[in-house]
């Protein structure tokens, strides 16, 4: 669809898990971070004269 | 042609004066060519109105949500595997329909015809040596009916119905050594910017005038997420990203379910390739979860069940 590699995704993490839950989210921001701002599926705010 | 319509009357003509049904879903001649409409006899006299040829593309599925009376229902191939997904999902009960089967020849593309010839089409014939003559204001043309096909009906491999209590004639031969996925191939060995230009191109045209979802008999939600507005979860205008997001969240509401029947690309006025999308989740259903969409009542769908065994090296 034109979606970036990197920018969605997907992780399976019980409650009990905070250290998984750390390193997965430090490396979801790494990756997103890395990749900057979103350009697709970002909606232009119409222009009120 | 002409034996398919006679049978369908037929059985028609029967079944509503035993009245083993209330009501016969069926097609008759639309008030254009190539243009047959979902027709609902109720009363055995009015059976001659029901027609079989290569015009009947509409999925007639579609007609069956949340019926509560006794329906005889005329299915070709992808209508019976839809049937069977409405079974399945609790739409209509098996026991409320008596299903006609009809062996598929293929629809035609209307859309390919007018391409192919120029100036308004006033009649289109066929032949029984597979030809479809068209004509019109001076012309007058004749096609192989194998050229004309519809896209899903080419690569089509159930042309007979999946689920029956009668059948109009004999089961035709099922293609086997077509390739079904070949443009799908294509568009998954593109890069990321490539593939957003293609979806770009594909729906610039849309209008969003949802025929699409409205031909699908998959999609029979209450009240559309197109259409809530509490929350809204997609703008009602023109933006391309509503365009996509419609687009691609219909789509995946069909993964699992789709059948590629056509009903959405038949549908759209603006010929937009409406499949490319359902396609490619068709593919993956298959690739990954070796499932049909509406082959059997006894398998649950892939995304509705459980395994062990399914595939997620996409979840770290």
């Amino acid at each position: 669809m034109g979606i970036e590699p990197g920018r969605l995704h997907f992780s399976w993490i019980s409650s009990a898990e905070s250290t998984k839950f750390a390193k997965v989210a430090t490396e979801v921001t790494q990756a997103v971070k890395e990749l900057g701002p979103n350009r697709h599926f970002v909606k232009e705010k119409v222009k009120v004269a | 042609m002409q034996e398919y319509t006679d049978k369908i009357r037929q059985i028609a003509r029967r079944l509503l004066e035993e009245g083993t049904v209330d009501m016969v879903i069926g097609f008759r001649k639309g008030s254009m060519p190539m243009m047959n409409e979902p027709c609902m006899v109720r009363r055995p006299q009015d059976v001659d109105q029901l027609v079989w040829d290569s015009n009947c593309g509409i999925n007639l599925a579609n007609y069956l949500t949340n019926r509560k009376e006794k329906i005889g229902v005329v299915a070709k191939g992808c209508d019976s595997r839809n049937i069977v997904t409405h079974i399945i999902e609790n739409k209509i009960d098996r026991d409320q329909l008596h299903i006609i089967g009809v062996p598929c020849g293929a629809m035609i593309d209307k859309r390919k015809i007018a391409s192919l010839v120029e100036g308004e089409i006033t009649d289109v014939t066929e032949t029984e040596e597979g030809k479809v003559i068209v004509k019109g204001e001076g012309f007058e043309k004749s096609f192989d009916k194998a050229e004309v096909l519809q896209e899903n009906c080419a690569i089509c491999i159930h042309r007979n119905p999946v689920v029956h209590d009668e059948m109009v004639a004999e089961p035709v031969e099922e293609q086997t050594d077509v390739d079904r996925y070949a443009d799908i191939r294509e568009i998954e060995a593109m890069s990321d910017a490539e593939r957003k230009a293609f979806f770009d191109d594909l729906y610039k045209e849309c209008i969003r005038c949802y025929a699409c979802r409205n031909a699908c008999p998959l999609c029979y939600c209450p009240t559309c997420f197109v259409d809530e507005s509490r929350p809204q979860w997609v703008g009602k205008g023109q933006n391309e990203n509503d365009i996509r997001t419609f687009h691609f969240l219909r789509a995946y509401h069909c993964a699992g379910r789709c059948t590629d029947c056509g009903a959405c690309e038949r549908a759209c006025p603006v010929g937009i390739k409406v499949r490319m999308l359902t396609k490619k989740l068709e593919k993956d259903c298959k690739e990954l979860f070796d499932w049909e969409a509406g082959i059997s009542l006894e398998n649950r769908p892939p995304l509705d069940a459980y395994r062990p065994d399914d595939p997620d090296e996409f979840i770290k």
